[in-house]
């Protein structure tokens, strides 16, 4: 069992370590899934706007983890 | 999807990321290795070497299992949130707010446990546990990294070779010198890396939502491109700004 968790453990660190990066790109992806399946969002575009998306939370994460050390 | 393009990008993902997991691995093993001997260290290593490759046997084939724009959708996703966490973390590396990873430094620490656990009855035992653990860990994520640029448009087969090839490389070297892998610029590879999975994240999750990218493979490039340029621009701003505010202190 102990190494089950270790394993499991390690499968979620994998993929979320600054918790508010992971939150805000499911969030993304949730929004733009829904977008084009729901609103009929051309699916290119869709996928133009998660780039961007990605971008500006990958700018936001480092600014805020900079802000933090004392910047 | 089996053209040079995406069958190059595929190994190479594969081959820096598990590289990266390889040479951490390797340090733990290398430390039981001459700390203790190199029995627990190699029987550790061995019996996480086994596990791995039953667990790959017992759920790879289900992943034919799963509808091919799910899959890309799934582990797109996946992709996004592994490949942007390395690349958080390379951008803060490089301009200083969060220290490098020091293999000399993982080494010596897991050295001191193992000299602290010498008189132990089970010290062997603990030693071996130590192996096993590392390159268990480590091997998950070489797992995944395998699973998730290959699957998806089916090249595991490309993917794996880029793992096989970093285990051997990082095995031959580090029989070589015999120490720590410190002076493998990890960080550039981490980055590197990051910016690649991120870049198949994307790329897939968009074909998972039915997006026909233009150029077809070759938008993978182009993708790869406007995240590396973004992501050092923000390198860039982030050095200015702390170089601006040590100037004003």
């Amino acid at each position: 069992m102990t190494v089950l968790r270790l394993m499991l453990k390690e499968l979620v660190g994998m993929f979320i370590d600054d918790g508010s990066l992971a939150t805000l790109a499911l969030m993304l992806i949730a929004a733009i899934t829904a977008a084009v399946k729901l609103l009929a969002l051309p699916p290119l575009a869709g996928g133009v706007l998660l780039l961007a998306g990605c971008l500006a939370i990958l700018l936001y994460s480092v600014r805020r983890a900079a802000r933090r050390s004392g910047q | 999807m089996h053209g040079l393009t995406p069958i190059l990008s595929t190994v190479t993902a594969s081959f820096l990321a598990s590289f990266v997991e390889v040479v951490e691995a390797f340090t733990i093993v290398l430390a039981v290795g001459v700390t203790r001997s190199w029995r627990p260290a190699l029987t550790g290593a061995a019996l996480a070497l086994a596990l791995l490759a039953a667990l790959v046997l017992a759920f790879g084939p289900l992943l034919a299992l799963v509808p091919i724009t799910v899959l890309q959708f799934v582990v797109g996703v996946l992709l996004i949130l592994f490949g942007m966490r390395w690349l958080r973390k390379a951008i803060l590396r490089s301009v200083g707010i969060i220290a490098l990873h020091d293999e000399d430094a993982a080494f010596s620490k897991e050295t001191a446990t193992l000299q602290q656990q010498a008189n132990d009855r089970c010290a062997d035992y603990l030693a071996g546990l130590a192996a096993f653990k590392a390159v268990l860990l480590e091997g998950v994520e070489v797992v995944f990294i395998v699973i998730a640029v290959g699957a998806a448009h089916a090249q595991t087969f490309y993917a794996s070779l880029g793992a096989l090839a970093a285990f051997v490389l990082v095995t031959i070297i580090g029989l070589a010198v015999h120490r720590p892998l410190a002076r493998v610029p990890e960080n550039a590879l981490k980055f590197a890396v990051g910016l690649m999975l991120t870049s198949f994240g994307i790329f897939w999750t968009g074909e998972g939502l039915g997006a026909d990218w233009p150029g077809a493979d070759l938008a993978l490039l182009a993708i790869f491109a406007i995240i590396a340029v973004a992501s050092f621009a923000i390198v860039r701003w982030l050095r200015d700004a702390r170089t601006a505010q040590g100037a004003a202190r």
